[in-house]
């Protein structure tokens, strides 16, 4: 079979620049093969370089005392104790989702899970942060619809739970959903395996399901904007078989407690290509393969196509040489496909054979630590002085507080979000102390008195507005919500989803965005284990808001600290901790109710924020906290509402009066940082009020739990309603907008 | 060569929410008149070198014993040479 | 008491099932993979809940041909005790095992969440620990658990005492509202007519720690241990 002459054209079609091209010349001495230049184009893209994005991630900090493995493998780990780690990372799925939502949601699971087992891990949560555009539109309903079935299909049926996450809405992502998957696994300490090619002749196996056309070139296409033609790519998606994964965890797992496995990947984005050069690269070696001995679905494969095939459930893993039938077997048991296809080369080249024929020969080193990295050009956009410009004298006050607030709980955002997570399995291993709609996930870590919390948090609209600053609170928001769930946040996973990176104005967001982060990651303590970076966010020219999920891992000392935001009974003191001031930049009220996304996001003070989550979460530890809730989206109002009716089975009022000064609408939904409400025994506050002091953080005794009402009376307002009327507006506004049409 | 062309449909009388749900989505579409929609499976089996009695026998005992249901399903089937 | 629990490739709550019966009840519950074919020694045998074969062409239509399935088949016909949960019951009933089937819910959603169901029959191997009428929270987690029947096997379910759960309002009352996905006469789990054999949609086993949320799922396992400990000497 004669490959086609390379031609600019070819070139060009292959996301290369004339500098790639030359690069390539100069790695290998002489101008590509085909399959060469298919294997530079994908290794060499966006999505698996990091070219863009590596000289400003590396600001960020990646070790701690717990950190095991920070980022540059399969996943982050994290050391629980007792012998036990954490497995976890976030991956996003936007590109493929778009085009066809249930398959790429389902696939992006698979991917992740991929990534947690190939370390050793059994995969045991799985949480995902959405974005999508306004619901009135029914392509946004199409394509939610399509997500939330591809993970509920996908998660369930590969015997995943899908225990939390979050969904929030706005127009920039009607042409870009964000879909990122976080998966977390635990594994013994001294049973972490890694993406590494080791042992000068052992084998290469391919495992799992067979290659076929899927996906060909799927991580150039998620290096690109979208336009009209993008719906017309549809043969490119994969189609994800989670009864296939689900034999591949047990198979890989069964083989990890063998002694037979050197090294593991998982055959993700540029799949064969992708995963042998990687490991390749890490293990200082080379690596040998023949396509030839590739298992096919598919008749007429060329090697080109064998190698950048994105067929889903594969592993490439090299096992120790002597103990094959180990790998045959083990992996027979469970109907997979095992077969050497390759060996570990001690010449530092990738070479891909066709039988006899040699199709590849790349030094690894060229290919992989050799890549193109790119300090792109990077400047303020001359809007964002008019985006961050808020005069609120302009902003008329609202005539009836009341109704302002149940338009908030109604708001897709903010609403209850049960429709979405009854519909995964986010109870299966018994772990799931604290289950879906909470701050975050509580799970118990069996065998120990331990607990793990997650939180996924990002919120794009505050980076919009002020990056530096959105990206500091995507960090402080996912900690706040680990510490009201009574863990200690530990490290973090982020994804990054931006715009076209070769837009100086984006790669700004970018940077400032990550400044942000790294800064909020030095103050809190929780260093970066890993992640992922989504560039190319737009439709049209029209780019995302610049949008950063943080997955925050934290620990629980002990299980019995899992703590919730609803009300434990009647009668209980409600205070808050920190403090509240006239802020309204870049809240959901203003969007809700004023149509504005403008001004600046709330401010925060890092070194005042890690003082709250340590007063909170010593509070929590003394064991008299009752509930405790992080004020965000909508405010202090809509928080003390959530606390009223999160339990569906127990709905408990509130009577709470606010003493200052200023604008009411600020007052109650404002979304300034850094507050916690909590509720207690009236009995405990002074223990409380004695903990706060030492930490120098506010305390304001808001009111009393009890009753059927929500009652919040200021200076110049009253709110007066039936805990019931927030409840229906908060629980039945997004089946109600899911059903329209 | 021979194709079985296998049908298997929800027996009558049982609740079919899929078809209901696609009526209703016509409906919405503007096509009127729809009485009735049920979802089914369609099958295709390919079998090498038998008779067509032959296939015929065993594409009913396929469908008795593993592609329908017959507590829920009916099914019916053709056979295509070539 | 030694419990078997039935592993097909794609069932996922098999280690549930047996952090109960381990951890919190301390009895004895070994896995047992789909291709063995003698059961030997188990005073009852779980099919746990998930996808046994990716529940391809129909929920439990291949595991049903899995070769373990001859032996299931001896057991219960020796009598031998059977609890079929979620995929389990959905395995049972295509077997045979059980009468009827499971069709898609009606709301053609996947649905996992807590539900009520009532104990319409304390007199089986698997109820005897729970009082007449007695509401059990226990969570469901099925896109396939609408029970249907034809007529005349639901009257018969009926008037024989074989439908052993119903979907019920936390009072206890069996209204529609009750009936998350669709079935029968809130028909959440029936038994066979010798009674040791049942199936049902809610999962038990994720009803068995107060940390958990609900402890009323671990009745059935009690009154499996119960009658286990009664009636031992008839199994092998």
């Amino acid at each position: 079979m004669n490959e086609p002459t390379i031609t600019q054209e070819i070139i060009a079609a292959h996301n290369l620049t004339r500098e790639e091209h030359d690069q390539v010349v100069a790695i290998l001495g002489r101008e590509p093969t085909y399959t060469e230049l298919g294997i530079f184009s994908v290794m060499w893209s966006e999505h698996c370089s990091y070219k863009s994005s590596k000289v400003h991630l590396q600001t960020l900090p990646t070790s701690g005392a717990a950190v095991l493995q920070g980022p540059g493998e399969n996943a982050g780990v994290v050391d629980l104790g007792d012998g036990l780690a954490a497995v976890f990372k976030v991956e996003s799925h936007n590109h493929p989702s778009f085009i066809e939502p249930y398959q790429g949601a389902a696939t992006g699971v698979g991917g992740i899970i991929r990534d947690i087992f190939t370390m050793g891990a059994r995969p045991i949560a799985l949480l995902d942060s959405l974005r999508f555009g306004p619901l009135a539109d029914a392509r946004n309903r199409y394509l939610m619809g399509g997500v939330v079935a591809g993970i509920s299909g996908y998660g369930n049926a590969v015997g995943v739970p899908t225990v939390g996450g979050e969904v929030c809405f706005a127009e920039c992502y009607s042409g870009n959903p964000l879909v990122n998957v976080l998966c977390l696994g635990i594994a013994p300490v001294d049973k972490l395996f890694y993406g590494r090619a080791g042992g000068i002749g052992n084998p290469v196996f391919y495992v799992g399901a067979k290659t076929g056309r899927d996906g060909i070139h799927g991580a150039t296409m998620a290096s690109e904007t979208f336009d009209e033609k993008s719906e017309e790519r549809r043969p490119t998606v994969q189609v994800g078989d989670p009864f296939r994964e689900k034999l591949l965890i047990e198979a890989c797992l069964e083989l990890m407690r063998t002694d037979a496995l050197v090294g593991i990947q998982d055959m993700g984005a540029a799949g064969l290509t992708c995963s042998s050069c990687e490991m390749a690269s890490r293990g200082g070696t080379g690596v040998e393969i023949d396509v030839r001995l590739v298992p096919r679905r598919e008749e007429g494969m060329t090697p080109y196509e064998v190698m950048l095939s994105e067929s889903q459930e594969r592993m490439l893993l090299v096992a120790r040489e002597g103990a094959e039938r180990i790998v045959q077997e083990i992996f027979a048991r469970y109907d997979l496909d095992a077969v050497v296809v390759g060996r570990v080369t001690a010449d530092g080249l990738m070479r891909v054979r066709d039988g006899t024929r040699v199709m590849a020969e790349i030094p690894v080193k060229g290919l992989v630590a050799n890549a193109p990295v790119y300090r792109r050009p990077a400047l303020r956009p001359a809007w964002q002085d008019e985006v961050q410009y808020l005069d609120l004298h302009h902003i008329p006050l609202p005539r009836d507080c009341g109704e302002v607030l149940l338009r908030l709980l109604a708001s897709p955002t903010i609403a209850c979000k049960a429709t979405v997570w009854e519909r995964y399995d986010h109870m299966l291993f018994l772990n799931t102390v604290v289950g879906p709609g909470a701050d975050a996930v509580v799970l118990r870590l069996k065998g120990t008195e331990r607990g793990i919390a997650l939180a996924m948090d990002g919120n794009g609209r505050y980076v919009f507005l002020d990056p530096r600053v959105g990206g500091m609170i995507a960090v402080a928001e996912a900690a706040r919500n680990v510490v009201t769930s009574g863990a200690e946040p530990v490290a973090i996973t982020n994804c990054l989803n931006f715009g076209d990176p070769t837009r100086p104005e984006i790669m700004w967001q970018f940077a400032e965005a990550v400044r942000g982060m790294a800064e909020a990651c030095r103050a809190l303590q929780t260093p970066v284990t890993g992640g992922n970076v989504s560039f190319y966010n737009e439709t049209m020219g029209q780019a995302i808001f610049p949008t950063p999920i943080v997955g925050m891992l934290g620990i629980l000392a002990h299980i019995d600290h899992a703590t919730t935001p609803g009300w434990k009974g009647a009668g209980d003191v409600v205070v808050l901790l920190g403090q509240t001031r006239e802020e309204l930049g870049g809240s959901e009220y203003l969007k809700v109710c004023h149509g504005l996304i403008q001004g600046r996001p709330p401010t925060i003070d890092l070194d005042f924020e890690r003082r709250v989550l340590q007063c909170c979460l010593e509070a929590i530890r003394a064991g008299f906290v009752r509930s405790a809730h992080d004020c965000s989206d909508g405010g202090l109002a809509v928080a003390l509402a959530e606390s009223c009716i999160s339990d569906p089975e127990r709905h408990i009022g509130v009577e709470v009066s606010l003493s200052e000064t200023g604008r009411p609408d600020a007052l109650l939904f404002g979304e300034g940082q850094s507050r916690i409400l909590l509720s207690l025994r009236e009995a405990d506050l002074g223990r409380l009020e004695a903990i706060a002091l030492r930490h120098g953080v506010p305390v304001t005794i808001l009111g009393r739990t009890g009753g059927s009402r929500f009652l919040c009376t200021g200076r110049t307002f009253t709110i007066n309603l039936p805990v019931a009327a927030l409840d229906q507006a908060w629980r039945g506004s997004l089946p109600t907008l899911l059903r329209q049409g | 060569m021979i194709r079985a062309k296998v049908y298997v449909t929800l027996k009558k009388g049982v609740l079919d929410p899929q078809g209901e749900t696609v009526r209703g989505a016509l409906e919405t579409l503007g096509f009127a008149g729809v009485k009735d929609v049920r979802v089914g499976k369609f099958m295709v089996v390919t079998l090498n070198e038998v008779s067509r009695e032959e296939a015929s026998r065993r594409v009913d005992q396929m469908c008795k014993k593993l592609l329908a249901n017959p507590v829920i399903e009916d099914y019916r089937f053709e056979l295509e040479e070539g | 008491m030694r419990f078997g629990i039935i592993v097909f490739p794609g069932s996922n709550c098999e280690l549930d099932c047996q952090w109960v019966l381990e951890k919190v009840l301390g009895q004895q519950a070994d896995l047992i993979w789909h291709t063995e074919k003698e059961l030997k020694d188990y005073d009852c045998l779980i099919l746990p809940g998930g996808f046994a074969h990716g529940d391809y062409l129909r929920t439990g239509a291949i595991a049903r041909f899995s070769p373990v399935m001859k032996a299931v088949e001896r057991y219960a016909e020796d009598g031998g005790l059977i609890l079929g949960i979620c995929n389990g019951f959905q395995v049972l009933c295509e077997a045979g095992l059980l009468p009827g089937a499971l069709l898609r819910n009606t709301s053609l959603a996947f649905i996992c969440r807590h539900v009520h169901v009532r104990v319409e029959n304390t007199a089986t191997p698997f109820t005897t620990a729970c009082r007449p009428g007695q509401v059990l929270r226990v969570p469901i987690n099925h896109n396939e658990g609408r029970y249907y029947a034809d007529p005349e096997t639901l009257r018969q379910l009926n008037e024989k005492g074989q439908v052993i759960f119903r979907y019920a309002t936390a009072g206890g009352e069996t209204t529609d509202g009750a009936n998350p996905n669709g079935s029968l006469d809130n028909i959440a789990g029936i038994c066979n007519e010798r009674r040791n054999v049942l199936g049902l949609m809610p999962h038990p086993e994720r009803a068995a720690e107060s940390l958990l949320g609900s402890t009323s799922g671990l009745l059935l396992f009690e009154s499996i241990v119960r009658s286990g400990r009664a009636a031992s000497p008839m199994f092998r």
